[in-house]
């Protein structure tokens, strides 16, 4: 973990309110996919988590759907303002388990940390299939920058209007390898069910701190209590207990 | 002795800035970050006889210039306490820590303290008879003279070191149970844990925290946090430790001006988890603004 004062290059509006910033600064904790940062927004007393998306060198790529009056805040921000980050914070996904053909499933704000987890995958010289899941064709967001990744994709929403109607669990290829979803607790109910590979899947919870300090985050499992923030976000499958 | 040295319940700090109880955990995520040496001490996460999971989740919510939380004492129980934090951070902190204890009822008080008593690490016993989010014990036994007197009274039988009473500001007169720990044989008393209170998530129309309420914290309960101090000062002999909202030296300062030997920090600890470090470095800057040559020429310890 490490607390950086971050310059914004980029924040601009990318999907019905869905909105993404690149930022500038030391993103050298950042060393997994899948992990996150927390954001401090002036005039707010609790600091806003958010999964990064991609980080190159000192660029951080966030994107983040318009929840609230923090996210609200952030999607006012202007290039050239300061964010105050601690970054690096989680402990990402694991890609030395998912064999040579993994399968990514993002439901809504839960596509963007897939995509360092997708060029990550594809670096290790793995072919890499993407599911992306949205409730209509508005809200559609990278599904070309996928594609650009080198990646097999498929896009499902709700209504139909665009791709597959239906949700990512309808739209499941023959074969693949491991899995690895992040997405609305529902859609990762649904996930878990319907994939019988080892998977990873991660979680999102009403944090405190982010950092592993307040055990305001925490969850049951297998292997005992863990914190959403320092212990996960991301679990593997074969230690998730599902209580709500 | 350093100009911002203090001492509590005779034990020498190197300056008077904790973080709180619940903040902190058993240290070592702060470790991981910087040298926690820095510290006057810290109070580590509430422990129990048993492991607690605590409360369901949300147990976090926001509110202007502070947060709540239901975390409801979550801790992994004394056993792994002493078989396993302790020898942690024995590794990364060389000064004696503030063990706080909590219980659903007064032999599991007992029980606790008894145990951490003879860890050579721990200086003091805080004993949280203050939390508003268990259903058993915690804030009952601080809302009455009687049953704050009784717990005091009970862990003191039983152990060496200094117990210092955390009372909770969710009653009438914080001061006469101050006056009924003290006379039960406290020897020091920390105010305040947090303000009970609860948020309302408007796209559901119902609390945000599972629990329903939560204790309030953060800068804006500052302002009680103070006012507590300064009436349990008047009320007591024994050494009071301010705790509430502080997040500043400035405001280390105040409680120490309201009569606090020492100073707790805890929700800055949350949203920076550099605030007492910073703190701490500010402290001799903010002392010379007011013209304070050393620290324990205002604080209140008797």
């Amino acid at each position: 973990m490490k607390n950086v004062i971050f310059e914004i290059k980029e924040n601009f509006k990318l999907a019905n309110g869905v909105y993404k910033m690149l930022l500038s600064g030391d993103a050298s904790d950042i060393t997994a996919p899948g992990q996150f940062v927390n954001v401090r927004i002036d005039g707010l007393y609790l600091r806003r988590p958010v999964s990064v998306c991609d980080r190159d060198g000192d660029l951080l790529t966030l994107i983040y759907k318009v929840v609230g009056s923090g996210t609200e805040a952030m999607s006012k921000m202007k290039k050239g303002e300061k964010l105050d980050l601690l970054t690096g914070l989680g402990n990402g996904y694991g890609t030395g388990v998912s064999g040579d053909a993994p399968l990514l499933l993002g439901g809504g704000v839960g596509v963007p940390p897939l995509y360092l987890l997708a060029k990550t995958l594809i670096e290790e010289g793995k072919k890499v299939s993407v599911i992306l899941g949205f409730n209509k064709k508005d809200e559609i967001f990278y599904e070309n920058e996928f594609k650009d990744l080198g990646c097999f994709v498929t896009v499902t929403t709700v209504d139909g209007s665009y791709g597959r109607k239906g949700f990512v669990t309808d739209a499941l290829p023959d074969n693949y390898s491991y899995y690895y979803a992040c997405g609305p607790l529902p859609m990762l109910k649904a996930v878990y069910k319907a994939c019988k590979t080892g998977g990873q899947l991660s979680f999102e919870e009403r944090m405190g701190c982010g950092f592993g300090a307040c055990m305001g985050c925490s969850c049951k499992t297998v292997t005992g209590y863990k914190r959403i923030c320092k212990d996960g976000p991301v679990l593997y499958k074969e230690e998730i207990l599902w209580e709500k | 002795m350093g100009k911002m040295s203090v001492s509590l319940c005779g034990i020498g700090l190197d300056n008077p800035v904790i973080p709180a109880s619940g903040t902190f955990g058993y240290g070592l995520e702060f470790a991981e970050i910087y040298d926690i040496n820095v510290l006057g001490t810290f109070s580590f996460k509430g422990t129990t006889k048993e492991p607690r999971f605590g409360n369901p989740t949300p147990r976090i919510a926001e509110c202007a210039s502070g947060m709540l939380n239901a975390v409801g004492l979550q801790n992994p129980g004394v056993h792994h306490v002493i078989e396993r934090e302790l020898p942690a951070l024995k590794k990364v902190f060389h000064k004696k820590v503030m063990a706080n204890v909590s219980g659903s009822c007064i032999e599991d008080y007992v029980y606790v303290s008894e145990l951490l008593d003879r860890e050579d690490q721990v200086g003091w016993l805080e004993i949280n008879i203050s939390c508003p989010n268990v259903k058993a014990g915690g804030m009952g036994f601080g809302t009455s003279c009687e049953s704050a007197a009784a717990v005091t009274k009970a862990v003191k039988a039983a152990v060496k070191k200094p117990v210092i009473m955390k009372l909770s500001p969710n009653v009438t007169d914080i001061a006469a149970i101050a006056k009924a720990c003290e006379d039960a044989g406290a020897d020091g008393i920390c105010v305040i844990n947090t303000l009970l209170g609860m948020r309302i998530d408007l796209r559901t129309g119902r609390p945000v925290i599972a629990n329903v309420t939560g204790g309030v914290s953060g800068p804006c309960v500052f302002p009680v946090a103070l006012r507590a101090v300064y009436q349990v000062r008047a009320a007591v002999k024994i050494p009071v430790v301010g705790c509430g909202g502080v997040s500043s030296a400035a405001d280390v300062l105040e409680m120490m001006y309201a009569g606090a030997s020492a100073v707790e920090v805890g929700a800055a600890n949350l949203t920076d988890p550099y605030a007492c470090k910073k703190i701490i470095e500010d402290l001799p800057g903010v002392m010379y603004k007011y013209g304070i040559k050393n620290l324990s020429d205002i604080n209140g310890s008797k």
